[in-house]
């Protein structure tokens, strides 16, 4: 007798539905806040870093630097007031480094194996991880602003609410830079060149301490650089929204920024190109 | 759609329809992998059945884990084909991806968060409900005899209760296909007794297809089937008793030994 073999695929559910996607976009959130709050460290230094900038650097500053009035502000300000929003933006890059690095750690640590072999699809995983790091961001911003609130950095009480828009797009912008940039690192160690060729150039090259006019007067050439910053319009979207105003440019150049390091980070962990592209010999 | 899918299990097939055998819980089909130049798989083919604990015997560096990465998705199959259950791997990620569980080699459980919160974020992340993931962790979490640690820090457990977690939660979402890959690596004795004879308990009372990786010829039993992976080549496959019959020699670990023997030569001739 003859058998005919009929390899059909097991019946299984295909697709999944909106409660799945739900749950495990909880799940995610919910796994880096409980990772967060165990990093307690990571909380104070995340907060203590802004403000000494504030209390220091600014306190040392406001002399020197005389801010005329700029949109969005409608009167003379100290320069603590000035520097808030940049303040704010950098807390938002350090942690989209921070969380690039958390990545770049999983990796090594094997954790990010568990969250690859989710059978959810990929670039929606990715994204959930973006969302997560970027909601554990909003909060630090939030406990900035409270302290410097005490500094006479007194907003409108409805800027609290108009800059929340504004720093979840920032922080999905940095957090998907971030996560583009761990995708490119081999290794941890590799982590201090991160500080030194991201964080650091972003930051100086941009309106966060000093506005682009004063920028221009020293050196025309540095104002386009500081003009072609993502980070500049992350600061500028973050300043206008907290007074209660949108600032269109910075907008789409946020917006436009954030989709392409997404979709580039999706790409480089695409899994036709090695999730971890270790030399030959990394994995035995 | 779901109705496209013959029932697979249905194996008592009336007359007027062909036999459908059962469909191999993994079936790796000429499948290929290089890092640049060098190859680390190279025409890889074997199954594994429903309820079969299948060994994939090689030394460290002989593809095992390139071979799980592949299985896994983590990296894409660069030529040949590799099904879980009939689905494929490459182009149906999602239903293969559902039907699998794995323990990696290396450790991946969150040390700082507790077992239960370990389980709940594996479960999250297969989309199942929290109150039913709740109840799954309990049910595990007993089985491993860990049920009254579930709130503690990962990091307190031993090696084999990390492993004893791991495998847990890797059932979590009930798959019908396991793999582990040296999955008693840095265990003593007794922990690598208790992790083996959990896993087979779970091929003989769950029918779970089991893909064990190592390079322990004491892990292997002759009931088992066994894959023999060496420079990433199959030299071998089939059940203990033919392996060993095929290759002249009275046990596994001389049948391997004449195996890589033979196989070696071979290699540096083509090099």
């Amino acid at each position: 007798m003859t058998v005919t073999t009929v390899h059909t695929p097991a019946p299984t559910r295909s697709g999944f539905s909106a409660g799945e996607y739900i749950t495990c976009l909880i799940g995610i959130v919910w796994r880096e806040g409980l990772r967060f709050l165990h990093q307690r460290e990571r909380f104070v230094s995340a907060l203590v870093r802004p403000l000494v900038w504030l209390f220091i650097f600014a306190a040392g500053f406001r002399q020197v630097l005389g801010i005329s009035i700029i949109p969005p502000y409608e009167t003379y300000i100290l320069y603590e007031v000035y520097i808030a929003p940049g303040l704010m933006a950098m807390i938002q890059l350090f942690n989209g480094m921070q969380s690039s690095l958390s990545m770049v750690y999983d990796r090594e640590m094997g954790n990010m194996r568990t969250l690859l072999v989710s059978p959810l699809p990929r670039g929606y995983l990715l994204f959930c991880k973006l969302l997560a790091g970027t909601a554990v961001s909003v909060l630090q911003v939030y406990a900035f602003l409270v302290i410097a609130w005490f500094w006479d950095i007194t907003p409108p009480p409805m800027g609290y609410l108009t800059v929340l828009p504004a720093l979840i797009l920032s922080g999905l912008m940095l957090g998907a830079l971030g996560m583009l940039i761990s995708s490119g690192i081999k290794q941890l160690e590799n982590f201090a060149g991160v500080m030194n060729f991201v964080i650091f150039p972003m930051f100086f090259a941009s309106s966060a301490l000093y506005p682009l006019w004063r920028v221009e007067e020293g050196s025309p050439w540095l104002a386009y650089l500081c003009e072609a910053n993502p980070f500049t319009h992350a600061v500028e979207l973050i300043r206008f929204a907290l007074y209660g105003k949108l600032n269109w440019v910075s907008l789409a150049v946020v917006g436009g920024c954030t989709a392409v390091f997404m979709i580039g980070a999706i790409l480089a962990y695409d899994p036709s190109r090695g999730f971890v592209r270790r030399g030959p010999g990394g994995e035995a | 759609m779901t109705t496209q899918n013959a029932p697979a299990l249905d194996t008592t097939g009336s007359a007027t329809q062909p036999v459908l055998q059962q469909v191999p819980a993994l079936s790796v089909a000429g499948v290929s992998h290089s890092y640049g130049a060098r190859k680390a798989l190279n025409d890889v083919s074997f199954v594994v059945k429903p309820a079969s604990f299948t060994a994939l015997l090689g030394l460290n560096g002989a593809g095992k884990s390139t071979l799980f990465s592949l299985i896994t998705r983590l990296f894409a199959v660069q030529s040949g084909q590799i099904n879980i259950f009939g689905h494929d791997i490459g182009r149906t990620p999602g239903e293969a991806l559902r039907l699998l569980g794995v323990v990696f080699q290396p450790r991946t459980v969150d040390l700082d968060l507790s077992l239960r919160q370990n389980l709940l974020y594996h479960a999250a992340l297969h989309g199942i409900s929290r109150r039913e993931a709740r109840a799954r962790s309990e049910e595990l979490l007993a089985r491993i005899g860990l049920a009254d640690r579930a709130g503690n820090k990962v990091r307190d457990l031993s090696g084999g209760q990390m492993r004893r977690l791991e495998i847990a939660r890797a059932l979590l979402h009930r798959p019908r296909l396991l793999l582990l890959d040296e999955a008693t690596v840095g265990l003593d004795v007794k922990a690598r007794a208790d992790i083996v004879g959990h896993v087979r308990q779970l091929v003989t009372e769950q029918g779970i297809g089991v893909l064990w990786a190592t390079h322990l010829f004491d892990e292997i039993a002759p009931t088992d089937d066994l894959v023999v992976l060496h420079q990433g080549r199959v030299l071998a496959r089939g059940p203990v008793p033919q392996v060993i019959a095929e290759a002249g020699a009275s046990d596994v670990n001389a049948a391997f030994a004449r195996l890589t023997t033979q196989a070696s030569p071979a290699r540096s001739a083509d090099a």
